[in-house]
């Protein structure tokens, strides 16, 4: 049985909010409750059915065609199955996202994957800011799972993340990892300043160039660590790259010693 | 009277001939005989016990076996060392977490928390000493022991913690670098303590040369270690002393100089006695071991020293698991 088939009418002129569609959300549900469902989010009520052409399939498996970037919370909230999305999409796709795989064949908006417990989360294009972030006024970011962006992401990428793995290929922006409490965070083509800032644990990868670090970040030198080639190993199955860029000597710098400390810029040394 | 020393012995009876050599092969009356080797009717008699594994990493192969080598001595007798270990096999690269090369060891005790306080002791001064190694998880189950959970507090505070996946790593700063080693690692309480064969011969040379054969063999069989020194126990011991303080003492029945002073199990034509005792992390890695050690001690034959061979038991009531010997020649 093929997946739920979401097919977009016509370009919105309004934001619509599909966070009510998600495989445990639309599990036992007919073809006509799914229609019904409410996605509006201004005063005239805006029906998933009027908006796009359903073809119904395995809830467990869902597919949003002719995406825009006015389709705001996708994904947000699912503990399982999958979702794949073919085009952009607005804000908070895969935010509070716990189990299942998101899939965006595109471009994602601000607070991609935040708050991110679980699963796993791929953005073929570039992430705005505050990928794996923190929601304004909550406690941490990313709590857990696996995002990956392969494209750039904006500022504040990993704002306050507390555990999990977020992998950029493209350029991350200013502050990335900022407010770090853990996890790790790779950024395979550079970052921009202040990476780290105010972190107080974790570990933030960089490949290539970044810009100005804050001024609690102390050298600790060129470094051989055997944890470099366990994550090129064990993180091989989820980024090619990832082996030949990560099995190398890096050069460490501890921090950020105007907050905890204890966590690490690990930059990739040629 | 005076006793001369000098007076002419009356010189006792010649020795029997020992008995011709049996036939090549028979399962007769007189018992299993394979290639000239007589076959007891008997069985290795073995206990349940607790087993855990773990990988060591190294930037080489050489100081990771140093690594393993060192954590698995003095570990023979679970009753005597508190352990039993030894090394189960070599890890390519490809086999390991960290892609480098490795050394998988196995350890066994009589229960979790005695396993969990020993594995802790034996890395921490064993492989956290030593240069370039890692140490992993090697046994996937259920039920964990911790591993770097406790040898982290080395670090004095300056320790971190790395989950990649679903699983934690420590991370330890030592003066080297950083050793590092996963939280914790698999046990099991289905593993296997005290399988034997005892192989006998005519002299100690010829009986260790092919004992040694039998050794090599086992070596291949995964999940199964030989814990004494080379895989081989010259000193078999029975249960019980005359003397109340020892819990076990020399096993008479085959010392072969013992012969004719104690009620002996040993043939006219066998001079000397060793013993491989094979512990595994499953019954089925023990009886796969023990099969492999009769078959190349089948293959070496009479003629490669191996007059008979037989196993250790205490008539059954003691261990849970009987392995026949019988029902292991394949």
């Amino acid at each position: 049985m093929s997946g739920l088939t979401l097919t977009l009418k016509a370009p919105q002129t309004q934001r619509l909010d599909l966070a009510k569609v998600t495989p445990e959300k639309l599990k036992g549900m007919s073809e006509r409750e799914i229609a019904s469902l409410g996605v509006g989010v201004v005063r005239d009520p805006v029906l998933l059915g009027d908006v796009f052409n359903l073809r119904m399939g395995d809830v467990a498996d869902i597919r949003i065609s002719g995406a825009t970037d006015k389709l705001d919370n996708i994904g947000r909230g699912m503990s399982g199955g999958a979702i794949t999305v073919e085009g952009p999409v607005g804000a908070y796709a895969g935010c509070h996202l716990s189990g299942g795989k998101l899939v965006i064949r595109g471009n994602a908006g601000p607070w991609a994957g935040a708050g991110q417990s679980g699963g796993q989360i791929e953005i073929t294009g570039n992430a705005g800011d505050s990928a794996g972030g923190a929601l304004p006024g909550a406690a941490t970011g990313m709590r857990g799972g696996v995002l990956l962006i392969r494209g750039a992401s904006g500022a504040k990428t990993g704002d306050r993340m507390r555990r999990g793995l977020l992998i950029v290929d493209g350029r991350s922006g200013a502050y990335l990892g900022a407010r770090m409490i853990a996890g790790t965070i790779i950024a395979m083509q550079g970052a921009g300043d202040y990476p780290g800032y105010l972190m107080g644990r974790g570990t933030i990868v960089i490949n290539g160039p970044a810009g100005e670090f804050g001024p609690g970040f102390m050298d600790c030198g060129r470094q051989e660590l055997t944890l470099m080639r366990l994550m090129a190993k064990q993180l091989s199955s989820l980024h090619s790259g990832l082996a030949q860029v990560l099995n190398a000597p890096v050069r460490r710098y501890a921090g950020d010693m105007a907050a905890l400390g204890k966590g690490e810029i690990l930059r990739i040394e040629a | 009277m005076s006793f001369n020393i000098f007076k002419k012995r009356v010189e006792p009876p010649p020795p029997t001939p020992p008995p011709p050599p049996p036939p090549h092969n028979s399962d007769g009356p007189g018992g299993i005989v394979r290639n000239g080797v007589r076959i007891d009717d008997t069985f290795a008699e073995a206990f349940g016990m607790t087993g855990t594994a773990v990988i060591i990493t190294a930037h080489t192969q050489k100081w990771a076996m140093i690594a393993a080598t060192t954590m698995t001595g003095f570990a023979t007798s679970v009753i005597g060392c508190g352990c039993e270990a030894g090394i189960d096999r070599e890890l390519s690269p490809d086999e390991t977490p960290d892609g480098r090369p490795g050394v998988r060891a196995l350890l066994f005790g009589f229960a979790p928390d005695g396993v969990e306080e020993t594995i802790i002791n034996r890395v921490g001064q064993c492989v956290l000493t030593c240069p370039g190694t890692a140490c992993f998880s090697g046994l996937e189950t259920a039920q964990r022991v911790k591993l770097g959970a406790n040898l982290r507090y080395f670090g004095d505070g300056f320790q971190m913690s790395k989950v990649i996946g679903e699983r934690r790593y420590w991370r330890i700063p030592v003066m080297e670098g950083e050793f590092l080693c996963e939280e914790n690692t698999g046990v099991t309480g289905d593993a296997v303590g005290g399988g034997n064969l005892l192989i006998m011969g005519p002299t100690m040379a010829e009986t260790l040369a092919a004992t040694e054969i039998a050794v090599e063999a086992m070596k291949k069989v995964p999940d199964a270690i030989m814990p004494f020194p080379g895989g081989i126990v010259r000193s078999g011991s029975k249960v019980g002393s005359k003397y109340k303080s020892m819990r076990a003492s020399t096993n008479d029945a085959y010392c072969p100089t013992l012969r004719g002073r104690v009620e002996t199990a040993l043939d006219p034509d066998i001079g000397s006695v060793q013993e491989i005792v094979i512990d595994g992390l499953t019954s089925e890695a023990v009886a796969n071991a023990m099969r492999e050690g009769l078959k190349a001690l089948i293959k070496a034959g009479r003629s490669g020293g191996v007059y008979r061979i037989g196993a250790g038991n205490y008539g059954g009531q003691l261990g849970q698991h009987h392995y026949h010997l019988k029902d292991l020649l394949s």
